[in-house]
């Protein structure tokens, strides 16, 4: 079955360009700017939009990404109200693709099934769900698959040729390589690296590979898209968002703004590169 | 309440699992490197060197094996109390003195195994987690023995209520992070580890304090922690000429029970009690997750974890920061299923009774962690007969919780 994230690439794959991927965390710093933001992303030039699904455990995230969680949970935001705020932008949206990250608890204590009913009805593509490693596919993997949505998992500089077939075995939509060993917002890999590494990948699947993790300006943008099927950009998004806040952490009239202005250089970066190597 | 199985000492299955609890709920960078542990472990497990040099320094430098003592003072007291009330019962209560091990409880057993493991898979740099700082003293200690850089992550609230064991690890020569993000406590002590972890895959082997965390650490943390039942057995037959009829222990993540339990699993004529924190009362904060919890997906594992209706975990609350976890072990959990196990809670309050009990009582100052066990035996022991011998694992000394008391008491003089 052909998802919103398939025909998101094969539009990319004819215009000859990369994806550029976006992240931020669902009711980041409340939920009615949130949604502002997100309607303001594909504007803005995102492909993709990634939404965090806030956990007050966030083991493999950064202090930008922790601190985006924590101001959600405080603003009210829940796993519920992140899926209603899919379904708000979905009204005006029926072409980006939305794929919602985070961890396994809050899905796990929603309810498998019904989590996956409802994140289809609110126009949810595809899940990463950070914690679920292929061991524990019966989990949520293979239940999601079922249902049509995309499961994308990650691919790390620890998941070598050995590891790969059972890392991409039931992962569609598009393969996340996260191009460092570390926590989202740290240091970036260097883009000779990363091609090298998103080569590899490609040898053992073909799927897109977009690459996360340490992108933060439009010139690194346009470096990595040059090496692969997509940028992924999430800290630098959470700071600029957060940099925009007022002393309380609230929202100001800047912070929709504030986002989507660095969401169109980063997107101006991606587009400005030349059509990732096959 | 699922079947009862034939042994309940067979666990875990090759995935990892208790019954449905335990697993392997990690980021795939940390993937490959648990698999290593895993056919390292085993390897290990097997060689006749490893368990060589596990025992000799098991003997020669943690001082083991740890006496089992009658606790005559303590048995007298609460044969008075069964009087008071017009019975005639009292059991004999002896104490597992893991207290008495070098770095002054249960945890360096592990920490032990652990080390070992990690000098056979080659790593050099070993970070931990760390509550009251116990796992943390244990981990800097053999870190110096063995000549291996350490890093110790403990939340900021425990670092401030904790100081002698921070200066402690500091003197081994460990590096302490202090931890400022979610509660400051041991949860997030834990999430920061993983964080370091992850990033650091490479060359750091994590030492996981409790049997928690993904397969293998629940099953391994067990293993090595069984010397205190396997020690319980021979000893209970050297002294009485058979086995216990009751065992008791405190239970955080619940290492220190699980390697008393372990060995009594199958014994069916033998009582287990594990004893859960309930801080200010289970109605209110407190740290009893199989109690007031559910089954959740944290810290690599499935188990019961203290949680709101969304799936967010909830603040634990102890006087005692070694309990202070809002998950436990899932193979307790598995046992709590099953029936083996009876889970009770103490207070707070009710821990900083026994406390003072039992110093004034056996000249034996234990920790608050153990002190939340010896709370339940107060209570359990005047019911029993005067034949009945119950074993209370002694699982940590009170040096470290000396000042955080003496404030208490202070403040209650006033």
């Amino acid at each position: 079955m052909t998802t919103r994230i398939d025909t998101r690439f094969a539009e990319l794959r004819k215009q000859g360009r990369s994806a550029f991927v976006t992240f931020l965390m669902a009711g980041d710093p409340d939920p009615a700017t949130s949604l502002a933001i997100i309607k303001a992303l594909p504007r803005a030039g995102a492909d993709i939009i990634e939404i965090g699904m806030p956990f007050t455990d966030p083991m493999a995230d950064g202090p930008a990404v922790q601190a985006a969680g924590r101001r959600a949970l405080d603003a009210g935001m829940t796993l519920t109200g992140t899926l209603r705020m899919i379904g708000e932008f979905r009204k005006d949206d029926d072409s980006t693709p939305v794929v919602l990250m985070g961890y396994y608890n809050p899905v796990y204590i929603y309810g498998v099934e019904k989590f996956l009913d409802d994140a289809r009805a609110a126009g949810v593509d595809g899940l990463i769900v950070v914690d679920l490693p292929p061991e524990e596919d019966s989990e949520l993997c293979i239940p999601a698959m079922k249902a049509g949505l995309n499961f994308i998992r990650l691919a790390t500089p620890t998941t070598d040729d050995k590891r790969l077939p059972a890392v991409l075995a039931n992962t569609s939509g598009f393969v996340y390589y996260v191009s460092i060993t570390g926590i989202t917002g740290s240091a970036a890999a260097d883009s000779t690296a990363v091609g090298a590494a998103v080569g590899r990948i490609k040898r053992h699947t073909s799927l897109p590979v977009c690459v996360g993790f340490g992108i933060r300006t439009p010139d690194a943008a346009r470096g990595i898209a040059e090496r692969s099927d997509g940028a992924v950009v999430g800290s630098a998004l959470v700071d600029a968002l957060s940099a925009s806040l007022d002393a309380e952490g609230k929202a100001t009239s800047g912070t929709v703004q504030a986002v989507a202005s660095l969401a169109a250089a980063l997107a101006e970066g991606v587009r400005s590169a030349r059509q990732a190597a096959e | 309440m699922s079947s009862l199985p034939n042994s309940f000492r067979s666990g875990p299955d090759e995935r990892g699992h208790f019954g449905m609890f335990g697993g392997r709920f990690v980021a795939e960078t940390l993937m490959p490197l648990i698999l290593d542990l895993e056919r390292a472990y085993a390897d290990a497990k097997s060689d006749a060197a490893f368990q060589r040099d596990m025992a000799r320094y098991r003997k020669d430098y943690i001082g083991r094996p740890s006496p089992l003592y009658f606790a005559e003072r303590l048995t007298d007291h609460l044969r008075e109390i069964s009087a008071a009330s017009g019975g005639a019962g009292g059991a004999k209560i002896y104490l597992k003195r893991e207290e008495l091990n070098h770095t002054g409880s249960h945890k360096v057993n592990n920490v032990l195994g652990q080390i070992l493991v990690a000098r056979r898979m080659g790593k050099k740099r070993i970070i931990a987690e760390t509550g009251a700082g116990q796992h943390g003293v244990a981990t800097a200690t053999l870190c110096a023995r063995f000549g291996l850089d350490c890093v110790v992550y403990m939340g900021a609230v425990d670092v401030a209520r904790q100081e002698p064991n921070v200066i402690r690890m500091e003197m081994l020569g460990a590096k302490v992070v202090p931890v400022q993000s979610g509660t400051r406590t041991l949860k997030d002590a834990m999430n920061e580890a993983l964080r370091d972890w992850v990033t650091n895959v490479h060359d750091t082997f994590y030492c996981i304090g409790t049997v928690a965390g993904p397969h293998p650490y629940p099953m391994m943390v067990r293993d090595f922690q069984s010397i205190i039942g396997e020690e319980t057995r021979r000893q209970m037959q050297e002294a009485e000429g058979r086995l216990p009829d009751s065992l008791i222990a405190c239970i955080g993540g619940g290492s220190n029970a699980m390697g008393l339990f372990h060995p009594f699993l199958d014994e069916s004529s033998v009582e287990i009690f594990g004893v859960e924190a309930a801080g200010h009362g289970l109605d209110k904060q407190h740290a009893a997750s199989l109690t007031g919890g559910r089954p959740g997906v944290l810290h690599g594992n499935r188990t019961y974890l203290l949680m709101n209706g969304d799936g967010q975990i909830e603040d634990a609350h102890s006087i005692s920061a070694g309990l202070d976890y809002p998950g436990i072990g899932p193979e307790h959990s598995w046992l709590h299923e099953t029936g083996r196990v009876t889970y009770l809670s103490a207070t707070d309050e009710e821990a900083l009774g026994a406390f003072q009990l039992l110093s004034r009582l056996e000249g034996i100052i234990p920790a608050l962690e153990s002190a939340h066990a010896i709370a339940r035996v107060i209570e359990l022991a005047p019911g029993r007969t005067k034949d009945h011998l119950m074993v209370v694992n002694l699982s940590g000394r009170g040096d470290k919780d000396v000042p955080q008391v003496g404030d208490i008491l202070k403040g209650r003089k006033k």
